[in-house]
């Protein structure tokens, strides 16, 4: 079978891949496209680690196919940092020791970036359901949570 | 809320020690950056996959791999006959000993599979739906067998016996048969009929918990290249890059020179990665092949084949004076350790009373094989199980007592000079300190509601200390590097660069921390035990201190005047001879300019065995909330007290203390490994093994008690494994304090809880 030649968008930049009908966005991400900052934690959508934003909207990428990309804007974790410099939602990760090992951050700072576009204004119970779908071992989650409000608290003050 | 009370023996005006400095591998973490186990790839490789057996118990009568061989892109294919026959054989790890030959065992199945997802073959191709297709193509003929998963079935003596050579060890009378039953250990003290007639009050309880898995997001992953001349080379996610490689070469039969090992990034462990599953197996198939290997386990593969710790049994009777003082206790504790003996029984029963002073206690432990996945370790191995029994009971007796649960412990506490449970003299230990910042703590006198509890229970951990390297490196423009063989699991990077700069008087900033492969330091013990900030950062600073040394003699030589009129002062050499007239200052970065008229480079290692590493004792406060219609519980607050010794980066510290609390809520509310009748995982996914997420939780408050280890240069204690101790029976003494019933079963689960709300009703 033929591998369909798919076009997308990621972190800004066009890009073109070959997909085989059963890879996963998660897969041409990582070995077509040399991102591994999106993780495969379990490969079945429970823990979050894949994430990344399509379109504006967040997904796990182990769930979406990789030909489903075609003329879709894709956004990963190597896209978060701008012109060299964090986005106050990393910046605010590393002040506030909101991760350990570091494996699900670059999905949590994904489905963060998520919310906060959706809600610049979470509460804390928003903040935490929001984030339900990220599974983190080490932090028992009050450091991340810590880091988010704050980071969305830096953001609604950089946007007046 | 997070407060650090310092103690006894903290050192005063520390400038970079005890403060919050952004970490050092930070801003790899926050950008996908850092190489995890399965970032890494190399030119060729091929993609191994693994065989698992589908049955709990099984004899492996034969192995047909042809057809899987004759398929085009399979380049190799192992099964159990290709790696040698080890004999028995003790291996001193990190936090536990290892028998060599049942690692192999498990690593691959030889005569046996021995639970639902042994590996019993494994295949590398040039894709992984090739793999796919070969491992289909694999035919295995089993003789399926009886199996055994509960802790106590596994005990009677007409149950189907898993190792036929196993005779259970510790008792007076050797058995004349084989059985399930490792080993028998005992401990005692006093005389435990006497310390029962002088109680004035008795509890008992039995209670039960289940496997439960460490959880680590990340899957075991590796690469294995293996060069035509024997030497090769490992990447992998591990918690000891030295222990893959030991394990490695003993599998394999090889030189441990032959062998490098370079560690990853490491997506979590807490113990499960302190041994090893994929590399021996990668590495076969690389010598067969020609090629390097890449494996990763999927999720559900980790369930089945990986971890978990013990499903276990605990009884516990104690008694006490009508003034609360204990007068006995017995502790009965029976734990499975999977396929192969092994269980963290020992240490669950060293652990069991380490919290409280009694005259008469026995405790017994059992280690039980299973037809489930050979246990490993999980942080505090074998202590939250233990403890779920004795600090539920203790809640008992302060019950039955009319007594305060924290006065209670009060009374009968450890404190220093009295001799543990389990053998040593206690000092510098602040237990009831720990005990003392719960009572004074916001949460423990706030009003409750309706269907609302509030529990307390303690914990204990050893924390080890062991063989670390380390090596201090002064560039030539005076910054330095600090190099050791620990991998960071949780901010290690930070707490090495934070030693070595207050060691050397630099801003940490100065200082970059890197881990080595096993070619390029010296030998150190996994990253295990809650040791590497205690014994790594021991062998980090007594570098440093020789760099320091090394730097006094460099600027006398230049100052031409005897080294003892040198001092090492903020970072830079001040002469204190008063027959130099006024001469400046010789910093870290002009001695390093001139290191070549001194002497050279600037450079010191240090390998150690480091002891005395502080014990430590956490004590834990949590509200609950009840929903009378679901049985749900809900955390509502959570407050957890630990003595830390120093904490070197206090925010690391309290995440440790957060991450251990989350993990104990998730194995007294949810976790569970469930089995069919055929003895096979049900839940092996994150959907139906349900650990905590953000929205289960509340912010976790850590306070963090400065008792200082003299032992460590800033007094560190570990850190990491205490925290996971309480919370099982913290929880649950929250909801006996809400619904008025002890629930000794966990996971406490809203249908147990729904079921005796009912029962209470009607």
């Amino acid at each position: 079978m033929s591998k369909p030649h798919i076009s997308a968008i990621v972190n800004g930049d066009p890009v073109e891949f070959l997909a085989d009908p059963g890879m996963t966005l998660l897969d041409a991400l990582r070995d077509e496209l040399s991102l591994t900052g999106s993780k495969e934690g379990c490969g079945s959508g429970d823990c979050g680690a894949c994430s990344v934003i399509v379109d504006g909207r967040l997904v796990c990428s182990c769930l979406m196919l990789a030909a489903e990309a075609e003329g879709r804007r894709v956004d990963t974790i190597e896209g978060l940092a701008q012109g060299g410099r964090l986005h106050p939602l990393q910046q605010k990760f590393l002040e506030h020791a909101a991760l350990q090992c570091g494996f699900c951050t670059p999905g949590l700072l994904m489905a963060a970036k998520a919310l906060l576009d959706a809600n610049p204004d979470p509460t804390e119970t928003e903040a935490r359901y929001w984030l339900a779908g990220n599974l983190c071992r080490c932090t028992g989650y009050d450091k991340v949570i810590r880091a988010v409000m704050d980071a969305a608290a830096e953001l609604r003050q950089v946007k007046v | 809320m997070s407060d650090v009370l310092d103690g006894p023996g903290v050192q005063p005006d520390l400038k970079v020690v005890g403060t919050r400095p952004i970490r050092p591998d930070g801003a790899d973490k926050v950008t996908g950056r850092a190489a995890f186990g399965a970032d890494f790839n190399m030119p060729g490789q091929l993609v191994g996959k693994i065989l698992r057996s589908p049955h709990a118990h099984a004899k492996i009568v034969s192995i047909d791999t042809r057809k899987a061989r004759a398929l085009p892109g399979v380049k190799a294919v192992v099964t159990g006959a290709d790696f040698p026959n080890l004999a028995s054989e003790m291996h001193e790890g990190g936090e536990a000993a290892s028998n060599l030959r049942d690692l192999a065992m498990n690593v691959i199945a030889r005569d046996k599979a021995l639970y639902d997802g042994h590996a019993v073959a494994a295949v590398a191709a040039t894709s992984s739906a090739i793999a796919d297709e070969a491992l289909r193509l694999i035919t295995v003929t089993y003789e399926v067998l009886p199996h055994v998963i509960d802790v106590e079935a596994a005990m009677s003596p007409d149950a189907p016996v898993l190792h036929a050579h196993l005779f259970t060890e510790g008792l007076e009378v050797r058995p004349t048969s084989a059985s399930n039953v490792a080993r028998r250990n005992q401990i005692t003290r006093g005389d435990l009929a006497e310390g029962f007639a002088a109680a004035d009050v008795i509890v008992e309880g039995r209670y039960t918990t289940q496997a439960v898995h460490q959880g680590y997001i990340e899957p075991h992953a590796c690469v294995a290249a293996w060069v035509e001349d024997g030497q090769c080379d490992v990447w992998s996610s591990s918690q000891g890059q030295f222990m893959v490689r030991t394990y490695c070469a003993k599998i394999l039969g090889l030189e441990i020179s032959d062998i490098r090992v370079t560690p990853a990034e490491i997506g979590g462990g807490f113990g499960g990665k302190t041994t090893v599953y994929l590399e021996p197996l990668a590495l076969a198939l690389s010598r067969q092949s020609g090629h390097p290997v890449k494996m990763v386990m999927t999720r559900e593969e980790v369930f089945r084949a990986t971890g978990p710790t013990s499903g276990a049994v605990i009884l516990v009777k104690l008694g006490a004076k009508v003034d609360g003082t204990m007068t006995a206790a017995e502790v009965e504790l029976k734990y499975q350790a999977g396929a192969f003996p092994g269980s963290p029984v020992g240490a669950g029963s060293m652990t069991a009373l380490a919290c409280y002073d009694i005259p008469n206690f026995l405790i017994t432990g059992w280690d039980v094989v299973t037809n489930s996945p050979k246990v490993a370790a999980y942080r505090a191995p074998g202590a939250p199980i233990a403890a779920f029994g004795v600090e539920s009971a203790v809640d008992d007796l302060a019950r039955k007592l009319g007594m305060d649960p924290l006065a209670l412990r009060e009374r009968n506490g450890v404190r220093n000079g009295v001799k543990a449970a389990y053998g040593p003299t206690f000092q510098n230990i602040g237990y009831l300190e720990t005990l003392a910042a719960i009572k004074d703590c916001p949460q423990y006198s706030l009003p409750l509601g309706p269907n609302q509890g509030r529990g307390v229970a303690a914990g204990f951990w050893f924390n080890v200390g062991g063989e670390s390297t380390a090596a201090v490196h002064v560039n030539e423009d005076g910054s330095v590097v600090v190099v050791t063989g620990n991998p960071d699991i949780g901010g290690s990077r930070a707490a090495m660069a934070m030693m070595a700069a207050e060691t050397l008087g630099v801003p940490m900033q100065r200082v970059r921390p890197r881990i080595a492969d096993t070619a390029s330091i010296g030998f150190s013990m996994l990253t295990g035990g809650s040791r590497t900030t205690f014994a790594t950062g021991m062998a980090v600073v007594q570098a440093a201190e020789k760099v320091v040394a090394d730097l006094k003699r460099r600027a006398a030589l230049l100052w031409e005047v005897p080294a003892d009129k040198v001092e090492w002062r903020n970072g830079a050499a001040v002469c204190l001879d008063p027959a130099k007239a006024d001469p400046k200052p010789m910093t870290l970065e002009i001695l390093a300019g001139q290191s070549a008229r001194t002497g050279g480079p600037i450079s010191a290692q240090v390998s150690l065995n480091a002891q005395g590493a502080g014990p430590g004792f956490g004590v834990h406060v949590c509200d609950v909330e009840i929903d009378p219609e679901t049985g749900h519980v809900t955390v509502l607050r959570y407050t957890a007290a630990q003595d830390v010794g120093k904490a070197i980066h206090p925010s690391y510290v309290e995440g440790q203390v957060q991450g251990g609390v989350a993990q104990g809520v998730g194995w007294a509310l949810n976790e569970e490994y469930i089995f069919d009748s055929d003895g096979r995982m049900e839940n092996a996914g994150f959907l139906d093994y349900r650990v905590p997420v953000a929205s289960d939780l509340p912010m976790i408050d850590t306070i963090l008690v400065e008792v200082a280890n003299p032992r460590h240069p800033f007094g560190a204690k570990g850190v990491g494994e205490v925290p996971i101790v309480p919370p099982l029976a913290a929880v649950a003494n929250a909801i006996r304090s809400a619904i008025g019933v002890r629930m000794a079963d966990l996971p406490l689960s809203p249908p147990k809880i729904r079921a005796v709300m009912d029962a209470r009703a009607s």
